[in-house]
């Protein structure tokens, strides 16, 4: 139990601690933010994923692409 | 069709080319910041210890601002290059996956006890914590160049005509491909030359401005040892490369080279000016103008003096004489095992085993050329030229300064009189843009010229994309473009902010 109290504390002190550290924190919770919630969900599903429900029409779809394309 | 794969194209470059920006740096700040702390807990003077913590708040920022600029290229790999993705994703998923742990557990757990236990944990801990965030810094960037080496040079694998995509045969066979093994030294080779430019120009900065002088000193005596150091290894490392393109990527090394009719005992290019009337399969002059070293690319390429180095034509129009095979007759082969996959599906469908057995065959005969199948032209199999032979020479020329600049700032450093060479730490200051600018060109020679591939003969970038629409990519380019570069105006000020606060402002 002291070991994850000491652990804990650890963090804490050393965040207490940051000068520039505390900037890059706000620009580092505003990035991923940004690119996790904004831009995965809004601009970059995963066509593969989103558009089937199952490997095999994954495989299939791709497979038409590759023979239709030659 | 090719608009999308055109935009598709520049918005990965434009977020390949900005996450690069952070990166080597990294990787190579890492190891000088260790040798600082080592110094430090060696001689236990805690100058050394002031040292080390300015330039690992420098570290900090970088890592902090750079950091998950790389996800946004998996965002794309399934967005964009849904196809490619698919294809790609039993190879790629070990190495990635590997690349995530590796980079969760080594770096983010040694990376706090670095900045946060300098006085919680014994020196001798600390030290180690220092060395592990390096390592691992550099282990992380292993497993995504084993990928794009697999991309440069598919090995270990077999394509699963019922799945639609690779599969892994043998690990080993991908970890320790030739191309990956080069391309991972010559990247972070590249990257240690990069930190060791930032140390130096800074340094030199200050000495120029005639603050934190001894700890300047101190500064670029450890930076341009490291930095020479690194700086021939990267000779070594890039001749190798060169080397692995010559014998894997030949249209590659012809593009780097501006190579169109190819012979024994050929020169390489020191410097010249390419000719933008000359048009592959014509006679015009490929140079305005040119500076050859003579024999110089058949045995850098070939290892061998009296070797045959292919130009552009050889490769598009074939050459008997020398067993290489036309671009022609290779996209011959690519559309029957195209047709054979084609063959092997509809007899599936009409569960006709027999048939399917035998479309199979010939695939399995025809397979190393599929990519090719889906080229209109031989002359598609050529990269864009300009681009790959100047970006090529850029890297070479700036890698070359930098082994010299190293060289005099060492020196001078050694016999006492760098503060007084002003032009030599100005050159050092203004080498700094150009370490990045280095790095950048070298990606651009690597990517650009394995073009018009995603796998090297086996899939088209053109066949990699999804079909989105234009607007879509427009609008992520866009925003893309507005994000980074206000992520790298921040990184920009806030370093500068720090390094005018100087060694005594950590």
């Amino acid at each position: 139990m002291n070991i994850i109290k000491n652990i804990l504390y650890f963090y804490i002190d050393g965040f207490k601690g940051m000068k520039v550290g505390k900037k890059l924190w706000i620009i580092l919770a505003i990035k991923i933010f940004i690119f996790f919630v904004i831009l995965k969900i809004f601009f970059f599903p995963n066509i593969l994923q989103t558009n089937f429900s199952n490997n095999k029409q994954r495989a299939n779809f791709v497979m038409e692409n590759l023979i239709k394309n030659k | 069709m090719e608009h999308i794969v055109d935009l598709s194209r520049a918005q990965f470059a434009l977020t390949a080319l900005y996450h690069w920006l952070f990166v080597p740096l990294t990787l190579g700040l890492s190891f000088i910041i260790a040798i600082m702390e080592t110094i430090y807990v060696k001689t236990g003077n805690k100058e050394w210890k002031k040292l080390t913590r300015f330039w690992m708040t420098l570290f900090g920022i970088n890592f902090a601002i750079g950091l998950a600029t790389g996800i946004i290229m998996e965002f794309e790999f399934g967005t964009n290059w849904s196809n490619y993705s698919w294809i790609v994703g039993d190879i790629f998923g070990a190495p990635l996956a590997i690349e995530g742990l590796m980079a969760f557990f080594l770096e983010s757990t040694f990376f706090a006890i670095m900045f946060f236990g300098w006085d919680k944990v014994s020196k001798k801990t600390h030290l180690l914590s220092t060395w592990l965030v390096a390592i691992g810094s550099n282990l992380s960037a292993l497993w995504i160049l084993v990928a794009n080496g697999w991309m440069q040079h598919p090995v270990g694998m077999k394509f699963n005509v019922d799945r639609a995509r690779f599969e892994m045969e043998n690990f080993f066979n991908v970890l320790f491909n030739p191309i990956a093994v080069s391309k991972f030294l010559h990247t972070i080779s590249s990257g240690y030359v990069m930190g060791s430019l930032f140390v130096v120009g800074i340094s030199s900065w200050y000495l120029l401005k005639k603050k934190d002088i001894l700890f300047a000193k101190r500064s670029i005596i450890v930076a341009s040892s490291f930095g020479l150091l690194v700086s021939i290894f990267l000779i070594f490392t890039g001749d190798q490369s060169a080397h692995l393109v010559a014998l894997r990527q030949p249209t590659k090394l012809a593009a780097m080279e501006g190579l169109y009719n190819g012979d024994r005992r050929e020169g390489i290019v020191a410097i010249g000016q390419l000719n933008p009337e000359k048009k592959i399969g014509d006679n015009k002059n490929t140079f305005l103008w040119d500076i050859k070293i003579p024999y110089a690319l058949s045995f850098l390429g070939f290892r061998n003096i009296n070797a045959f180095v292919p130009g552009i034509d050889n490769l598009v129009y074939g050459d008997k004489k020398m067993g290489i095979e036309s671009a022609q007759n290779k996209i011959k082969k690519g559309k029957i095992a195209i047709k054979s996959l084609l063959q092997y599906k509809n007899a599936k469908q009409a569960n006709d085993e027999l048939q399917a057995k035998s479309a199979l065959k010939t695939f399995r005969k025809y397979q190393n050329y599929m990519g090719y199948g889906y080229l209109k032209s031989p002359k598609d199999i050529i990269p864009p030229v300009a681009i790959t032979f100047y970006s090529f020479h850029i890297m070479v020329g700036l890698g070359t300064w930098f082994l010299i600049l190293f060289l005099f700032v060492l020196y001078f450093s050694m016999v006492g009189k760098i503060q007084t060479k002003r032009l030599l730490l100005k050159l050092a200051l203004f080498s700094i843009p150009l370490g990045y600018l280095a790095g950048e060109v070298g990606w651009i020679v690597a990517e650009v010229g394995r073009q018009p591939w995603a796998i090297q003969g086996m899939l088209p970038t053109s066949l990699a994309t999804s079909h989105l629409s234009d607007n879509s990519v427009i609008i992520t380019l866009a925003l893309f473009t507005i994000l980074f570069t206000a992520l790298l105006i921040a990184e920009i000020k806030i370093m500068l902010t720090q390094i005018k606060l100087g060694v005594e402002g950590e």
